[in-house]
C-alpha cells in the first residue's frame, strides 16, 4: 500500500510537468491550429530564466577589507552582492536562496514576449501551410533556441537549488498512518505539484470565467463566426500563444531544482509531451491535463521493482506503449473530438 | 538507356561521376595549406558518411517525398541494421556480404511490423506513432535487450566471439572476400594527396545502385500510385483502390534502404550503439531530406552531403583557425569579426544548421534543389522556364 502511494506521488511531479507543457501545446493547437515543436524549447527557456534570476541576484562587486588579510598577507577581498547594500548581508543571502520562486516575476514577462515574438515573427506566416511545414519550422526553431542557450550558458547542467525551507524531504507516510520512513518525499516536488495545480486552475478559470476567455473559446469552436461578429480574434489568439509560452516557461522555471537546467532538457520533454497531447486528444485541454498526470503516474508504477520483475524494461517504454494502444484503438485520444488532424 | 529517359540517364551519369571522383573533387586545396586543412573533405571517413547518409535519405525520400508520410522514427531502422551487421561479424566472420544482406533483411522485417501498425493512421498521428516506436526501440536497446545490444557499451566484436566462417588467416577487420575495407592507395600530385579507399568505393557503388533504384521507383507505376496517394488518398479509396499495400511497400523499401545504410555504417566501423536510434537522429534524417529537396531525385544526396560537410568542416573551425583567417586585418576589426562568427562555428555549428534549416523551410519549401532551379531559371529567363518545384508551389496555392 505504502509503495503504491509512493509511486503515485512519484508520478505526480513528472505528471505535473507533462500536464503543464501539454496544456500549452493544446492551447496553441486549439486556438491557432499550429503544431508547435518548439514548445519544449520554451520550457527550457523558462528553466534558464531561473538560472538567470539566480545570477542577477548574485551580481557582486569586490570589497577590500583592510582590517583582515588573506593567507598571502594581502588585504582580504570579499565579494558582496549589490543586493546587500539594500537588504543587508542576511537579506541578500536569503533572497538569492529564493531565486527560483522569485524567477516567476522574470519568467512571465519574458515568456509572454517570447511567445508574442514567435507568433508574430514566424508562426503567423505558417497558418496556411501544411502541418508538416509547421512541424519542420518549429523543429528548426527549437534547434536554434537550444543552441543559443548553449552558446550563452554552456553545455553543462547548472544547479539551481530550491529555497532552504523547501529543500530536503518530508515523511508523508506518518501523516496518513503508515510507518515512519515508508513514504518519504522531497518537499519541492510537493510544492511543484501544488504550483502546477494552481496554474492549471488559473488557466481554466481564465478561459471559463472571463469575457476574454469566453471569446477565445468561441474562437476555438468557430473562428470565422467570431470574426464576423467584429471581434479581432487574431489579436486574442496571439495573446493565447504568449500565455501558452508563459505556462511552459513557468513549468520550466519551477522544475529547475528537480532537474538541473541543461540545454537539451526541452527536447527530452518535447517528445513525451507530444505523446501526452495525443493520448489526451488533440485540442482538448482537460484531456491534456488528465493524460499528463495519468502518464506520469503510470510511469511511476512501471518503475516499481515488483512490476519490473514481471515485465522487464516496462518503465522505459510504458508511455509509448500506451500512446500506441490509444492511437490504434481510440485515435481521437481520451477526450478529443473525432477527425482532428486526420488529414 | 537502362530503362531511363535521356534526362534521368544524364542525372544518373552525373551522380556516378561525382561519387566516383569525389576523393578528387572534394580535395580542391593542397594538403598542407590552411585552406586545405579547413575545407578539404576528401578523406575516406567523411566520404563514406556522404555516401551512407545519401543512401539513408534517398530511402527516406521514397517514403516522405512520394507519399507525404513524415516518419519521425526512421533512425530505428538504421540502428537495427547496424546491430544485425555487427552480429553477423560476431557469429560468422568479418566478411561484409552476409552482414549487409542480413541488415537489409532485418530492417525490412522490422519495418513490416512498424509500418503495418503505424500506417493505420495518417498525418501527425503517423509521425508520432513512428516516433514512439523508435523511442521504444531505443529505450529497449539500452535496457532489457542488453544481451542483444550490449547496452551502453555498444555492440562490438570481441576476440572470444565464435566467427565460425573465419579461416585461420582471415583479416581482423571488415573485408569483402579478403579485400579489407580500410585498405587504400594514396595518389600524391604536387601538394595534393588523393586517397582512394576500398570502403568508400563500396559505399559509392551502393549509393549509385540505390540512386538508380530510386529513379526507377519514381518513374514506375508504383511511384505514380504513391504520388496519387500523396495528393488525395481519399479519392483513391473512393475509386475502390486499397492504398494500404502500396503505402506498406513504400515504408518497407524505405526501411530497407535505412537498414542498408546501417549495415554499411557497421561495415566501415564494426561497432554500434543505441544512440543511433535516438529520435534526434531521426530528426537529422528529416532535416537532410528537407534541406536537399523533398520529392526530388537528387535532393537527398544534396541534403545529406551539405549537412555532413557542415558537420565535419564547420565544427572543426575553432578560434585559432579564425585568428589565422582574419589575422591580416586590424585588431579591432579582427576581434569584432571573430566575435560575430564564433558562435556559428566549432561547437556552435548546430546553430548554423538550425538557422539554415529554418531559412530553407520558410523560403524554399522545395529545398536547395528548388533554390538551384530558381537560380537557373533566373539566368534563362528569356526562355521562360518554370521549374517543376515552382509549378508544385503554384498548384498548392491554387488548391488553397
Amino acid at each position: 500500500m505504502d509503495a503504491i502511494v509512493l509511486q503515485i506521488l512519484n508520478g505526480l511531479d513528472k505528471g505535473s510537468a507533462y500536464a503543464l507543457i501539454a496544456l500549452g501545446l493544446t492551447l496553441i493547437f486549439g486556438t491557432l491550429g499550429v503544431v508547435n515543436f518548439a514548445h519544449g524549447a520554451l520550457f527550457m527557456i523558462g528553466a534558464f530564466c531561473a538560472v538567470t534570476m539566480q545570477r542577477l541576484l548574485s551580481l557582486s562587486h569586490t570589497v577590500i577589507d583592510p582590517t583582515q588579510t588573506d593567507f598571502l598577507g594581502n588585504p582580504l577581498q570579499t565579494k558582496v552582492p549589490y543586493l546587500a547594500s539594500v537588504f543587508g548581508a542576511e537579506g541578500a543571502t536569503s533572497l538569492i536562496a529564493w531565486s527560483v520562486p522569485l524567477s516567476i516575476i522574470l519568467v512571465i514577462p519574458v515568456m509572454l514576449f517570447v511567445g508574442w515574438a514567435m507568433e508574430r515573427g514566424l508562426i503567423k506566416h505558417f497558418y496556411k501551410r501544411p502541418h508538416a511545414d509547421q512541424i519542420l519550422v518549429t523543429f528548426g526553431l527549437a534547434i536554434v533556441l537550444q543552441e543559443i542557450i548553449r552558446a550563452v550558458y554552456g553545455a553543462n547542467p547548472i544547479q539551481s537549488p530550491a529555497p532552504p525551507m523547501f529543500s530536503g524531504s518530508v515523511d508523508l507516510g506518518t501523516y496518513i498512518g503508515f510507518q515512519a520512513n515508508a513514504v518519504v518525499y522531497p518537499i519541492w516536488r510537493l510544492v511543484y505539484f501544488g504550483f502546477s495545480a494552481i496554474i492549471i486552475a488559473a488557466v481554466f478559470a481564465f478561459l471559463q470565467f472571463t469575457t476574454f476567455g469566453m471569446v477565445v473559446r468561441a474562437g476555438m469552436a468557430d473562428r470565422e463566426t467570431v470574426g464576423m461578429l467584429g471581434i479581432d480574434i487574431d489579436k486574442r489568439f496571439t495573446l493565447m500563444f504568449g500565455l501558452a509560452a508563459a505556462v511552459a516557461g513557468l513549468a520550466g522555471a519551477m522544475y529547475a531544482p528537480i532537474v538541473s537546467p541543461n540545454y537539451h532538457m526541452g527536447m527530452d520533454f518535447l517528445v513525451l509531451s507530444f505523446v501526452v497531447v495525443v493520448v489526451g486528444g488533440m485540442g482538448s485541454l482537460p484531456g491534456a491535463v488528465l493524460a499528463g498526470f495519468m502518464l506520469g503516474i503510470l510511469q511511476g508504477f512501471a518503475s516499481m521493482n515488483e512490476v519490473k520483475a514481471i515485465l522487464p524494461g516496462i518503465d522505459q517504454i510504458v508511455i509509448y506503449l500506451v500512446a500506441i494502444i490509444i492511437l490504434l484503438t481510440r485515435p481521437r485520444g481520451l477526450m478529443g473530438r473525432a477527425g482532428v488532424m486526420e488529414d | 538507356m537502362l530503362g531511363l529517359t535521356r534526362k534521368d540517364f544524364t542525372l544518373l551519369l552525373v551522380v556516378v561521376a561525382l561519387t566516383l571522383l569525389a576523393p578528387i573533387i572534394l580535395n580542391p586545396f593542397p594538403v598542407s595549406s590552411s585552406l586545405g586543412q579547413s575545407f578539404n573533405a576528401g578523406y575516406p571517413a567523411l566520404l563514406q558518411r556522404f555516401a551512407i547518409f545519401g543512401i539513408l535519405v534517398i530511402g527516406f525520400n521514397i517514403l516522405f517525398g512520394l507519399t507525404g508520410y513524415l516518419s519521425f522514427g526512421h533512425a530505428a531502422f538504421l540502428g537495427v541494421g547496424s546491430y544485425a551487421a555487427v552480429w553477423m561479424f560476431k557469429l560468422l566472420s568479418y566478411n561484409i556480404v552476409p552482414a549487409i544482406l542480413l541488415s537489409v533483411i532485418v530492417a525490412g522485417l522490422f519495418s513490416i511490423v512498424i509500418g503495418y501498425v503505424s500506417l493505420r493512421r495518417s498525418g501527425i498521428y503517423f509521425s508520432i506513432l513512428t516516433l514512439a516506436f523508435a523511442q521504444m526501440s531505443y529505450a529497449l536497446a539500452y535496457s532489457v535487450l542488453t544481451p542483444l545490444t550490449n547496452g551502453e557499451t555498444g555492440l562490438q566484436v570481441y576476440a572470444s566471439d565464435p566467427q565460425i566462417l573465419a579461416g585461420a588467416g582471415a583479416p581482423s577487420a571488415p573485408h569483402f572476400f579478403g579485400l579489407p575495407m580500410a585498405s587504400s592507395t594514396t595518389l600524391n600530385m604536387g601538394g595534393w594527396a588523393f586517397t582512394f579507399e576500398v570502403g568508400y568505393y563500396l559505399c559509392a557503388l551502393m549509393l549509385i545502385a540505390a540512386f538508380y533504384l530510386s529513379i526507377r521507383i519514381f518513374r514506375s507505376p508504383f511511384g505514380m500510385m504513391l504520388r496519387a496517394i500523396k495528393s488525395n488518398q481519399t479519392r483513391m479509396n473512393y475509386t475502390g483502390l486499397n492504398t494500404k499495400p502500396y503505402m506498406l511497400w513504400a515504408f518497407i523499401i524505405s526501411g530497407m534502404y535505412a537498414g542498408l545504410a546501417g549495415g554499411l555504417l557497421a561495415a566501415m566501423d564494426p561497432l554500434t550503439g543505441a544512440e543511433r536510434m535516438y529520435w534526434t537522429a531521426s530528426g537529422e534524417i528529416v532535416v537532410m531530406a528537407i534541406l536537399g529537396g523533398v520529392g526530388t531525385l537528387i535532393g537527398p544526396i544534396v541534403g545529406s552531403g551539405v549537412i555532413k560537410y557542415l558537420e565535419n568542416i564547420v565544427s572543426k573551425i575553432n578560434e585559432n583557425v579564425l585568428h589565422q583567417w582574419f589575422g591580416a586585418l586590424p585588431d579591432p576589426i579582427e576581434n569584432g569579426l571573430i566575435w560575430l562568427v564564433h558562435p556559428f562555428v566549432g561547437e556552435g555549428w548546430h546553430l548554423t544548421l538550425g538557422l539554415l534549416f529554418m531559412v530553407v523551410v520558410i523560403f524554399l519549401p522545395g529545398g536547395l534543389v528548388q533554390g538551384g532551379q530558381r537560380l537557373a531559371a533566373l539566368f534563362n529567363r528569356k526562355s521562360g522556364t518554370v521549374t517543376a518545384a515552382d509549378r508544385d508551389a503554384a498548384r498548392q496555392k491554387s488548391a488553397e
